[in-house]
């Protein structure tokens, strides 16, 4: 337990010594899709029964929940790669399990912080939507799921190089592809099928149903539940492994 | 005295390269005892080893008697580390990169706050208990590393390369420090391949060249072993050196000479020289 405090300790302090930067970098992406999709490309359009940008914001916070928990991957790169400070935590009695839960914990919380934003900026557009239990349990899993792949993921690559790779290639794919922008249903099945592989794709699905007043899906709940306990079981396996 | 640190045989291949090859140490309770060797030696390896940084590839590693394979948890505990390059937390200060060490030893907050502050004392650090680290000179990173290896009051600290990088007189005020270490009855390993480090801190010395240990003992012994002063000559472009029991024979030796020649005495250099027609340094 004194092991997770402190991991996640760590990441607050260098949270709130960087606040207002990460706070101001967190607000652009959103603030950007909202100005551009929500205002520019779909102003009186309507999708699903609803204005676009009714739709588009509770997607914005899936896909925010998912970019900033997973942007703890560059923490821990640096941390390994130039502080050196994972090998202090490497060295000490503290074992893989709660590295990982502080670090994901970490994760989780910049998630919480975007997704609050993002409802903010809603407001200022005018879009009012309803951030219940279901939403939040939807945001949390979804979180905890990409704050676990990038403690297991970081471990994993050999450089900090390798880390803009997997942005490109893991999470600038599912932002676009994972319904953030767009109802799944109106995609051709070939496409929609393994578009459904995507844990994103049941975020987004559950979130917006939650933020129009809805119940979300089970059963993409439960993907989700699986994908982050699989995100988990592997990133505590990753950071085990991660000598050389 | 009772075995602290033992390498049975210890393996470690990377690639092609063998960091390892067959290592044995033995480090008793209580002594400061020094790897001297080259870059590439495996000082370094050897420490990562014993701290659970590194997997072995064959071979055994002991701290206290407990498997570090086995019983890592267990035997992390009894060790604190101060490698070889700085991994304090730039952006957290003083105060916080010992409180952060501190829990992930498990060690209640009051323990931590007043083994702290006796430690930036201990350090001379005090003062600068709440800047961020990042404003420290290298030489008060290196002190703060120390403070942090002893937080929580381990029985046995690897120091890796403590002064590398360090100008003379810091090295100096590290050595004092580490003196200190040893005085309060804490195990010491250090990795150097500053000679006159290891003279003037160890109680032994291991000769570590080529992942194998070249020999061991107090640095009196390996010194006297040659002798107790040296001549040098150039000799065609190259120095030879020799060794003499008393200084009146090298006086004589040395007299003899026509050419160039000094006299000096005889340190650790020369015995690892000697041993492994290899520098240190």
């Amino acid at each position: 337990m004194q092991a997770f405090i402190a991991i996640y300790l760590r990441e607050m302090h260098l949270l709130r010594r960087r606040f207002k930067r990460v706070l101001a970098a967190m607000a652009v992406s959103p603030l950007l899709y909202l100005l551009t999709f929500g205002l520019a490309l779909g102003g009186g359009m309507t999708v699903d029964g609803v204005d676009y940008l009714h739709f588009l914001l509770p997607g914005l916070a899936a896909m925010a929940s998912m970019t900033q928990s997973f942007a703890l991957a560059s923490e821990i790169n640096l941390a390994r790669f130039y502080s050196g400070v994972c090998e202090e935590i490497q060295a000490s009695p503290a074992g893989p399990l709660p590295y990982v839960l502080g670090e994901t914990a970490a994760g989780v919380t910049r998630a919480v912080m975007a997704v609050v934003l993002i409802l903010l900026l809603g407001l200022l557009f005018g879009v009012r939507i309803y951030p219940g239990g279901w939403f939040w349990l939807a945001i949390l899993l979804n979180a905890a799921a990409f704050a676990s792949l990038a403690v297991g993921l970081a471990m994993v690559i050999k450089s900090h190089a390798d880390q803009a790779l997997l942005g490109n290639f893991v999470i600038t794919p599912m932002a676009f592809l994972g319904g953030t922008f767009f109802p799944m249903d109106a995609l051709p099945e070939w496409l929609r099928t393994p578009l459904m592989l995507l844990p994103l794709s049941h975020a987004s699905r559950a979130v917006r149903a939650a933020a129009l007043g809805g119940v979300p899906d089970p059963v993409g709940l439960l993907i989700l539940l699986a994908f982050a306990v699989a995100c988990f079981a592997f990133a505590v396996y990753a950071v085990g492994l991660a000598r050389d | 005295m009772d075995m602290m640190v033992s390498l049975q045989a210890a393996v470690k291949q990377y690639g092609a390269v063998r960091a390892l090859d067959g290592l044995d140490l033995s480090v008793r309770e209580g002594e400061l005892f020094a790897l001297l060797g080259p870059n590439g030696a495996g000082k370094t390896t050897a420490i990562r080893i014993l701290t659970g940084l590194t997997r072995l590839t064959g071979g055994t590693a002991s701290i206290a008697g407990m498997d570090v394979t086995r019983h890592p948890v267990e035997a992390k505990s009894l060790c604190g580390l101060a490698p070889q390059s700085v991994n304090l937390d730039g952006e957290l200060t003083l105060r916080q990169n010992l409180d952060f060490h501190g829990r992930l030893y498990r060690m209640p907050a009051a323990d931590r706050t007043r083994r702290a502050a006796e430690l930036l004392d201990y350090v001379e650090l005090a003062d600068r208990a709440d800047h961020p680290v990042k404003t420290l000179s290298g030489g008060m990173k290196r002190r703060l590393m120390l403070a942090r290896a002893l937080l929580h009051q381990p029985r046995l600290v690897f120091l890796d390369e403590p002064t590398v990088g360090l100008d003379p007189a810091i090295r100096r005020r590290v050595w004092h420090l580490i003196k200190k270490i040893r005085r309060d009855g804490v195990t010491v390993v250090l990795t150097t391949h500053y000679i006159e480090e290891a003279e003037f801190l160890a109680d032994r010395v291991g000769f570590l060249n080529a992942g194998k240990l070249a020999t061991e003992g107090t640095p009196r012994d390996l010194i006297e072993r040659l002798g107790q002063w040296a001549v040098d000559r150039l000799d065609d472009d190259d120095i030879q050196t020799s060794y003499f029991p008393d200084r009146d024979a090298a006086n004589i030796f040395l007299a003899a000479q026509p050419g160039e020649a000094t006299l000096r005495r005889v340190n650790l250099e020369d015995a690892f020289l000697a041993l492994t027609g290899r520098r240190v340094g």
